[in-house]
């Protein structure tokens, strides 16, 4: 039998709860999206609940060390194939074993899971990397990015941290929205209307700051002449700053 | 900002160029009320150059004048070149301009000595005071500390800035003088002892008041330059085993020669600069900071040199076959480091996973085990056992034939100057080469 989910942690979640409380033992789990008809095999669609995700979150963290609490969510914003399958029996050994199991790396649920959550964990560690702000008109720093997995969430914390005294916008392109910080608070947004290059996030000038060509060009100028000519590397470069990025920095463009 | 700021700051960047520390690590300190900024202790890269290193601080001197004449430094008096200085004011809006936009983590001033070194490091304290207290910033400063200024401007400068560094540069006295022949290793450790007495004696402090600010709370760190002069890589490293033990440093960098100076007879003509030997010795410093080698065991007193041919873990464990195959389900953590093909991420994973069950070569694979390097030095039930019987000659050729017939390279110019086992004076030099920053 194959569960279907609307694709989200906390559908997921409620197929994990559907599977404890009627001892279901699914063959796949999957998300519409991923649906592929199949014959011969039933399919079963389970609806969100969150009271019932909540209850498994729950539980799972009381399983996890403190450090890896939200190892579950990353790993499974990989998208990965066959990710659902691994989190399930992940959580079900979880469940059951008297001891942490995040260290068994020997099983390959929990290999699968640990590695796939490390690759989100890293593509959030690059988004603070490699976002590049804009300066608009109306004084708004405004950072286009399109990662791999969905980490914009990730990213925020660390965002109004470090840069409290100054109004920020973060836009995933690929998934279509964003969060605002208003020097308060954060708040999600969707742009009906976008003034910038859909592509690249590029803002045409004459709606930045002036100075905000000044510095680009400045910066851009530093890159190049702190590089040492006599060592080119591009291979390296490319593998601490893989060309997918590059669009967004302008150093590269 | 103007043309002449950029300006400027080219000619700055491009002359700060070849101090390769870059590091924004070490140290978390919080934004404050109102500021901007912050710290994280993993430190953070923003960019990386088209020669593969990490751009994460705004590295910059404050100016390439200079009233030195180092033979290996680009920026020596004599060179003519062109020189420019940024004031405080633009060095602040600099920073702050590309803080915000996060292009950097934070500043990393150095400069060279202009009037005397006092007068240099109280310029280049005033800009990390101003950030840190007219512009409330709260993230990464580094400063370099002017060998010769009084301790008193060393002690200020440690209060604003994270981490501060004195470039040792050329890694024996003598040699030094021959190149330098301003400075000596008197000038340079009485800087670094100083910033290692203040950061021990503050840290006491801030334990029993807490509002003592911090000094210099990311440690030290220091540039060895490598290939401008004889000194084996034994001597090398030796000196950096002590500098990690005896002055607490963070990080020792090692700066491959470039022949910036073409013309200074005292240094060796190198083709390019020994870019696979500065490899190696990272590989060892790696071997000492993450792998619990110490200095010793990686160059014995009759190898003075690295092998160029194998990295420094394998030349090891070919050394001393008597110790393996280890037995990776029982053997200890420590011994698990040092199998070839065995990183610190799959010696952890080993340590954790083997809780759970006997593991097997076909886990090893899956943890990320290099099993075509670690099969030689590991028992397993599955492994002949008669790989364990090769000579240590035979296995080397071994491992190096079944890894990548890669494309002959250039061979490294260290090559020619200096034979495996003994050091050979080096003859009159024709060019020149590295420099790496004034201070």
């Amino acid at each position: 039998m194959i569960l279907v989910y609307d694709g989200t942690f906390e559908g997921f979640l409620t197929v994990v709860f559907e599977c404890y409380s009627r001892k279901l033992e699914p063959t796949n789990i999957c998300s519409e999206k991923n649906l592929q008809e199949i014959l011969f095999i039933g399919k079963e669609y389970i609806t969100t609940e969150t009271s019932h995700s909540d209850r498994v979150w729950k539980g799972l963290q009381q399983k996890l060390s403190t450090e890896l609490k939200q190892m579950p969510y990353s790993a499974f914003l990989s998208g990965e194939v066959g990710i659902e399958m691994a989190l399930l029996n992940f959580i079900r050994m979880a469940f059951t074993s008297p001891v942490h199991i995040e260290g068994n790396f020997g099983d390959m649920d929990v290999l699968m899971v640990r590695k796939a959550a490390r690759r989100v964990m890293k593509e959030a560690m690059r988004m603070l990397e490699f976002i590049r702000f804009q300066r608009t008109l109306d004084n708004i720093y405004f950072a286009p990015i399109s990662p791999d997995f969905d980490v914009i969430a990730m990213t925020l914390k660390h965002l109004k941290e470090r840069f409290a005294d100054q109004m920020w916008l973060v836009y995933d392109l690929k998934r279509d929205y964003g969060f605002f910080y208003n020097l308060k608070s954060i708040e999600e947004v969707t742009l009906n209307e976008k003034s910038f290059n859909t592509s690249n996030g590029a803002v045409p000038l004459n709606l930045l700051q002036e100075e905000e060509a000044v510095y680009q060009t400045m910066w851009k100028g530093y890159c190049q002449n702190i590089t040492i000519r006599e060592r080119l590397n591009p291979k390296l470069q490319k593998q601490h700053m893989p060309k997918r990025y590059w669009k967004f920095l302008p150093e590269k463009r | 900002m103007n043309e002449t700021v950029q300006e400027k700051l080219n000619i700055l960047a491009d002359a700060a160029k070849y101090d390769v520390s870059c590091a924004s690590s070490g140290n978390n300190r919080s934004n404050t009320q109102g500021g901007i900024g912050n710290t994280l202790n993993c430190g953070i890269c923003h960019s990386f150059t088209d020669d593969g290193r990490c751009v994460s601080l705004l590295k910059v001197l404050m100016t390439n004048h200079c009233i030195y004449d180092c033979a290996y430094c680009i920026n020596r008096r004599t060179n003519d070149r062109p020189r420019a200085t940024l004031t405080v004011e633009e060095l602040v809006d600099l920073t702050i301009g590309f803080y915000r936009r996060n292009y950097i983590e934070g500043l990393f001033l150095s400069s060279g000595v202009i009037k005397n070194p006092d007068h240099t490091m109280e310029r280049m304290m005033l800009v990390a005071k101003k950030l840190r207290i007219e512009e409330r910033y709260n993230g990464y400063i580094h400063l370099k500390a002017i060998p010769g200024a009084s301790p008193e401007m060393i002690t200020k400068a440690g209060i604003y800035a994270d981490r501060l560094s004195v470039n040792i540069e050329i890694p024996s006295n003598p040699e030094l003088k021959r190149l330098a022949p301003d400075k000596s290793y008197k000038d340079i450790y009485g800087p670094m002892n100083l910033i290692k007495d203040n950061i021990l004696v503050n840290k006491e402090e801030r334990q029993k008041f807490h509002h003592t600010p911090a000094f210099a709370p990311a440690g030290q760190s220091t540039q060895l330059i490598v290939g401008a002069t004889p000194e084996s890589d034994r001597q090398i490293l030796s000196l950096a085993s002590d500098l990690y033990s005896g002055q607490r440093m963070k990080r020792v960098y090692y700066s491959g020669y470039l022949p910036v100076n073409e013309y200074d007879q005292r240094l060796p003509a190198l083709k390019a600069p020994p870019l696979v030997r500065e490899n190696r010795l990272y590989q060892s410093d790696w071997l000492m900071r993450f792998y619990r080698f110490t200095a010793d065991e990686i160059l014995t007193p009759d190898q003075p040199f690295l092998d160029l041919e194998i990295d420094p873990k394998l030349a090891y464990a070919l050394r001393n076959l008597q110790l393996f195959p280890i037995n990776v389900n029982t053997a200890s953590y420590n011994m698990i480091l040092r199998v070839p093909g065995i990183g610190v991420q799959s010696a952890q994973r080993i340590v954790e996973a083997r809780k759970f069950r006997t593991l097997t070569t076909q886990h090893l694979t899956k943890i990320g085990v290099v099993m075509k390097r670690a099969k030689y030095f590991i028992i397993s039930n599955e492994l002949p056992s008669s790989v364990f019987d090769l000579p240590s000659e035979t296995l080397r050729r071994q491992i190096l034939l079944s890894e990548k017939p890669k494309k002959k390279s250039q061979p490294d110019t260290q090559l020619k100057l200096f034979s495996f086992g003994e050091v050979i004076q080096l003859p009159a030099p024709v060019s020149s080469p590295n420099k790496i920053l004034t201070a």
